[in-house]
């Protein structure tokens, strides 16, 4: 099986989120960067599974500039085989995913592998685009996948519960929780990714579809409004008359 | 300006994420034709703004078949923007119907377009938004479920029916392995959730008994899902689902950043927790400092007398 894990690279959870610039740029300022978890938790940790049992590749693809490079080889340290940076600043899915593609297309991949969503961007749309563009099934929000040969089994999230999928390879799915457990990078994957071969490809022709014009923190939040324990049934007055939710 | 707009069915209704769809669509004025995927009745769909429906009989997940029927939809009404749902069926579709039509795609919309055209969503996991603009003569919407009102309009839709269009794209459907809950989560519009501070699963009737008199869902922390105290699909928060209701109740869970993440677009919060210091009643609306077990049975208590459930 050789395996596509696409990789964003994005600010650690934690992250304190401003924005620079009349509020059109990300603050980057003392941002720690991560692989994006569930493109490392899930579809990457998984990839490496399919292949420790079937054997073949996996390769990592990235779309940006030389600065991922570390967050890259994190995803080499935990086991990719090799990695693959196309060189561009993207600014929306829609390139994001035909750079991808114009990559993948005649490279015979059995599957791509991506997170269910990006913690910055919160799209959930890359992996759906690069099966479109492909002609390949999309299984979004898979949380389980079993080969068995070149067929798969597939379930994903539907509303209220799971979807059971039968699908031929080649595929492209968005992984989301109980795909896989993180796994942790010992010192020899972190030694090994220093040489591990990671490509960077100059980028093909593409259009931004959509584009951020302004970014926007939400309101403060007000205080709390607390109350009471010994009087804790007026919280639901409050919910019904102040709040309206009741 | 006309607009498609995607209705999933499940068990013979329609998605109530869906019929948000619709009067999101409704609102954005124009011409709403609503392509229905499965059999249900359709008289909401006209109640909440669309002008026409299409019924597509086949309900079964593909979702490049969905998207070019869809797009078939839109040829025949000269329609420019698609719509959906931020649910799982619409992020199923919305992508691959965004790069098939080549139309710029907003998923997660919190709001109608504004009058430059630009669409808000929430980015960064809940922490800030983004306006966004559509640069394709085309669009797609998927709507973050319950972010907007729903409006009855009280139209009556023209049915027809539809061919669903013809795919390469196959995958089969083996089975469907719905939880028994009524309510799903991701539809609730009141969540009562609680966390490892009820310390074991055996706790959980007064979390039911007081979801069950309020009419709500109820929902879990990670570590209480991860220690199989509750069912996996109940665990809200960033690996888990994400959820919006209009009221999201918190009991005994501390509010880690990553909780929050899958909460804090909740129109109003209360936490209720033994400990004053607990990191969510910084981002709580409400807050009850005291002890769970003697705090829960007061409300259920006091939800029966105002007969709240009915």
């Amino acid at each position: 099986m050789n395996i596509l894990v696409c990789i964003s690279k994005v600010p650690d959870t934690t992250a304190k989120i401003a924005f620079t610039d009349g509020d059109t740029k990300f603050d980057t300022n003392g941002v720690q960067f991560i692989v994006n978890p569930y493109d490392e938790w899930y579809a990457l940790v998984r990839a490496l599974e399919i292949k420790e049992a079937a054997g073949g590749k996996v390769t990592v693809i990235n779309v940006g500039t030389a600065d991922n490079d570390p967050t890259i080889r994190k995803a080499l340290a935990i086991g990719a085989d090799d990695a693959v940076r196309i060189n561009m600043d993207p600014k929306d899915a829609m390139t994001t995913a035909k750079q991808i593609t114009d990559y993948a297309k005649d490279k015979g991949f059995d599957m791509i592998l991506c997170g269910k969503e990006t913690i910055d961007y919160n799209g959930s749309q890359v992996a759906g685009m690069i099966a479109a563009l492909l002609e390949q099934p999309y299984i979004s929000y898979a949380s389980k996948l079993d080969m068995n040969g070149n067929s798969a089994t597939i379930e994903r999230d539907i509303q209220g519960g799971k979807e059971v999928i039968e699908v031929q390879a080649p595929f492209v799915l968005s992984a989301a929780k109980g795909m896989a457990e993180a796994r942790i990078p010992n010192m020899r994957g972190i030694m090994a990714a220093r040489t591990k071969p990671l490509e960077v490809v100059e980028p093909s022709e593409s259009a931004d579809a959509t584009e951020i014009v302004k970014f926007e923190l939400p309101a403060a939040k007000g205080d709390c409004k607390y109350i009471d324990a010994e009087n804790a049934g007026e919280l639901l007055e409050l919910l019904r008359n102040e709040a309206k939710v009741l | 300006m006309s607009t498609i707009v995607y209705v999933n069915t499940q068990k013979g209704n329609i998605n109530k994420a869906s019929l948000e769809a619709v009067s999101y669509a409704a609102q954005m004025g124009g011409e709403v034709i609503a392509v229905q995927f499965g059999d249900a009745d359709s008289a909401e769909l006209g109640n909440y703004g669309a002008d026409k429906v299409a019924k597509v009989a086949s309900a079964d997940f593909n979702p490049d078949q969905i998207a070019r029927t869809l797009i078939a939809a839109a040829d025949v009404n000269s329609a420019d923007s698609f719509v959906l749902s931020h649910d799982f069926s619409g992020k199923a579709v919305a992508p691959v119907l965004s790069a098939l039509a080549n139309a710029g795609l907003v998923s997660g919309a919190v709001a109608l377009p504004a009058e430059d055209g630009s669409i808000k969503k929430a980015v960064f996991s809940g922490k800030a938004f983004a306006h966004m603009k559509v640069n394709t003569p085309k669009k797609v919407i998927s709507v973050l479920p319950n972010s907007i009102e729903k409006k009855e309009v009280g139209k009556s839709a023209a049915e027809s029916s539809m061919d669903a269009a013809s795919s390469n794209v196959s995958l089969n459907v083996k089975e469907q392995k719905l939880e028994s809950a009524d309510l799903p989560l991701t539809e609730a519009d009141l969540v009562v959730s609680a966390g490892r501070g009820l310390k074991g699963p055996e706790n959980w009737g007064m979390i039911e008994d007081l979801a069950k008199e309020l009419g709500a869902a109820t929902a879990c922390s990670r570590p209480v899902s991860d220690m199989d105290w509750r069912p996996h699909h109940e665990h809200v928060g960033q690996t888990g689902v994400a959820i919006r209701p209009n009221l999201y109740i918190a009991v005994g869970i501390s509010g880690a950043i990553q909780h929050l993440a899958g909460v804090n677009q909740s129109k109003v919060i209360v936490v209720i927790n033994n400990d004053p210091e607990a990191p969510f009643f910084k981002s709580a609306d409400y807050g009850i400092v005291g002890d769970a077990f003697e705090v829960v049975p007061k409300l259920v208590e006091k939800a029966k007398s105002m007969s709240l459930g009915e």
